[in-house]
């Protein structure tokens, strides 16, 4: 098994998947020769030729439209629109179109189409670069949306979104891509959508959380855990469909739960999962359910980023005010 | 790119040299006589009779469709006559195995490439099964979001083209389509790739009501092309044989790899925008209603093929009657079709397994409809 960052290993998926079904593309600005503004597809054109691994004009409107009409004669793409602060601009392509090819042809075309994107705050990017707008996406109906947190989590959430009859917006936090390595397995392997994963165990309270937050999280759990509290750390993975089985037994074992995501606290992934736990769970809570998230004002200026961006120190006093509730 | 320096550019001299280039392709006048020999496609008797069978069906099915629409057993329609050489003549130049990605006014070349009437129905009556396009079919349900079509038919395009299909994704908007930054990234990215594509502007004169001169400066639509790389043509859309000639041309290159094309069709829609309250006369004058009519299609191709001895009143009577007969079939085949259910609705969302939310609320909706 190699060690990987998380960008090695998405490249390492996108590279299984070339291998593993010609009707693989990968296709975007600058993902050819250059290998993406990351690098996250460095090489995969040496390797797959120019046919199959391509760069597009600069226009996020017109690599939708491709991935569309390139479903219907049977390819599988997965197009990388550069940063998801740009996906406005191919919001109809997404949601008007990819999202409801399905149902708007009666039943009769899907797409199996896979938006890449690096988001997330942290990497002093300048403006509209940074916004966490899973929940915008988690919003349309027929989207599934993935935020892996982890390099083997990434690998197999990314083989699974590519293989995927309908389309999955597959977001990368930047702040991520080259923090850590991971033993991550060189074959090819899946995690499936919509599953959950208990990054840490515990049994006086719960966090969900996803994306970079995983990590802060994980660091707030420690730091609890030095105070007598035992805290589970629950990373989503996918953000919509939730994994309902897995958030409801947690909430029954602690009775405690809080959710914390990088994004703005109005509407939002939280929101919907404070929502379905007390809809299903609200019997077995012994506290309200508390959210930590960024302030509701547009993504800030890159200087200021840090002062706006949740951490574990906010997570810490949430998860406090929750346990001694 | 080499700098002149030694020659005084002129820019609105370039312009002016470039839209005197596009000059209005015309092969059929307004009494049926040819024109324009040297471009004549040359069709042979039995397509030329096809091809004026469809044109006529077609206006049967227009003017029908708008009855029925008056009387509610119709539901959103884009009306079509006047645009029949535009529409039919296009598609007439196209294989099966071509791909259409039509807009809401292009029903007819879906029909004409294998749409059952029935379904054509059931999609105006906001009915699911109406979009569920037959296997071997190739056309995509009618575009709503103007200008989406083009992005689209690229990818379908560069598809044939990576496959080695040999065959055209072809795409229609409207004069106002060509305002949309779809459509510039559409012709940008096929004029990039190379790709088989042809996409048609239907310039009937009115987005809804604005006219085609507060649309753009451009003097022509097809001059668009130009700016993509692309080569373009306007021609005389009311022309049955220019349409089909430039259609033609615009497929045996892309198929021979020699990319895509744009074709600007100059046409009229006699009828109001849709019936849904659409009223022309706050925006056209009955004058200029009854000049383009005088222009109209059938008539002119009427002539030509009567002249020919080759169409015939009886004939055309013929085709009027069997359309009657089609539509009142496919009317019945659409009323029998069943009532829609949420259960259907949801079913159709995903290919495979449904998601947590859905697999609940159809359980709710299948029990509150088993009662």
């Amino acid at each position: 098994m190699a060690q990987m960052t998380m960008i090695q290993a998405i490249n390492d998926a996108m590279k299984t998947e070339l291998k593993n079904d010609e009707n693989v593309l990968v296709f975007g600005e600058d993902v050819g020769n250059n290998g993406g503004v990351f690098r996250a597809t460095e090489g995969l054109q040496k390797e797959f030729g120019e046919d199959r691994v391509f760069d597009t004009p600069l226009a996020e409107s017109g690599i939708g439209g491709l991935a569309i009409g390139l479903s219907l004669t049977g390819y599988r793409s997965v197009m990388e629109i550069q940063f998801f602060g740009f996906v406005y601009e191919v919001m109809d392509s997404i949601s008007g179109q990819l999202a409801r090819m399905r149902f708007r042809s009666g039943g009769r075309f899907n797409a199996p189409v896979t938006i890449r994107s690096p988001f997330g705050g942290g990497v002093a990017t300048p403006e509209m670069h940074a916004d966490s707008l899973e929940g915008l996406m988690a919003a349309q109906p027929g989207l599934t949306v993935v935020v892996p947190s982890t390099p083997y989590d990434a690998k197999g959430l990314l083989i699974s979104a590519i293989r995927d009859e309908n389309p999955v917006v597959y977001l990368e936090h930047m702040k991520l891509y080259r923090s850590f390595r991971e033993e991550v397995p060189e074959e090819a392997y899946t995690i499936p959508l919509g599953k959950a994963d208990v990054k840490r165990e515990g049994t006086d309270l719960s966090i969900f959380t996803y994306g970079a937050m995983v990590h802060e999280s994980l660091k707030a759990a420690e730091a609890l855990e030095k105070e007598g509290h035992s805290v589970e750390v629950v990373d989503l993975r996918t953000v919509h469909p939730l994994d309902i089985e897995t958030i409801i037994a947690s909430v029954e074992k602690t009775n405690r739960a809080i959710v914390v995501q990088e994004a703005q606290k109005q509407a939002g992934i939280a929101a919907n999962v404070v929502t379905e736990i007390t809809e299903r769970a609200i019997l077995s809570l012994e506290a309200p359910v508390l959210r930590v998230t960024a302030p509701d004002t547009i993504y800030p200026y890159a200087q200021g980023e840090n002062a706006w961006l949740p951490n574990a120190n906010d997570i810490q006093e949430t998860a406090k005010k929750v346990l001694t509730f | 790119m080499a700098a002149k320096n030694n020659k005084q550019f002129d820019p609105v001299e370039t312009l002016q040299a470039i839209e005197e280039k596009f000059e209005m392709v015309q092969i059929l006048n307004e009494d049926g006589e040819i024109v324009n020999k040297d471009l004549d496609p040359k069709m042979t008797d039995e397509e030329l009779v096809e091809l004026m069978t469809r044109m006529v069906y077609t206006r049967v099915l227009d003017q029908r469709s708008i009855s029925l629409n008056r009387q509610g057993r119709l539901g959103f329609y884009a009306p079509t006559a006047g645009q029949e050489a535009s529409q039919i003549a296009s598609h007439f130049a196209l294989e099966k195995e071509d791909f259409i990605l039509p807009g809401y006014r292009d029903v007819p070349q879906m029909i004409w490439h294998g749409l059952p009437l029935s379904m054509a129905f059931l999609w105006s009556r906001g009915h699911f099964h109406g979009s569920n396009i037959p296997e071997g079919v190739n056309v995509f349900p009618p575009q709503i979001i103007i200008g989406a079509q083009y992005i689209q038919a690229v990818g379908i395009a560069l598809g044939y083209q990576k496959r080695g299909t040999k065959a055209v994704a072809m795409t229609y908007t409207g004069d106002g389509g060509t305002s949309q930054g779809d459509f510039y990234e559409g012709i940008n990215f096929a004029g990039a790739y190379n790709s088989p594509a042809i996409f048609v502007i239907q310039n009937n004169q009115y987005a809804i009501s604005t006219p085609r001169n507060v649309q753009t400066a451009a003097k022509t639509l097809a001059q668009k092309g130009v700016s993509a790389g692309i080569p373009s043509i306007l021609v005389d859309g009311m022309d049955p044989l220019a349409v089909y000639a430039a259609t033609k041309d615009a497929r045996e290159r892309a198929i021979n790899g020699g990319g895509p094309t744009l074709i600007e069709t100059f046409c009229y829609r006699y009828g109001p925008h849709t019936m849904a309250g659409d009223d022309p006369t706050r925006y056209r004058t009955s004058e200029t209603d009854s000049e383009w009519e005088k222009r109209d299609p059938l008539i002119r191709f009427r002539k030509y093929l009567e002249a020919k001895g080759i169409w015939t009143e009886a004939k055309e009577e013929e085709i009027i009657e069997k359309a009657t007969e089609d539509i009142k079939q496919a009317i019945k085949d659409a009323d029998a079709a069943p009532r829609q259910k949420v259960s259907d609705f949801i079913n159709i969302m995903y290919k495979g397994d449904l998601p947590y939310n859905l697999k609940e609320q159809l359980e709710v909706y299948t029990e509150k409809e088993s009662k």
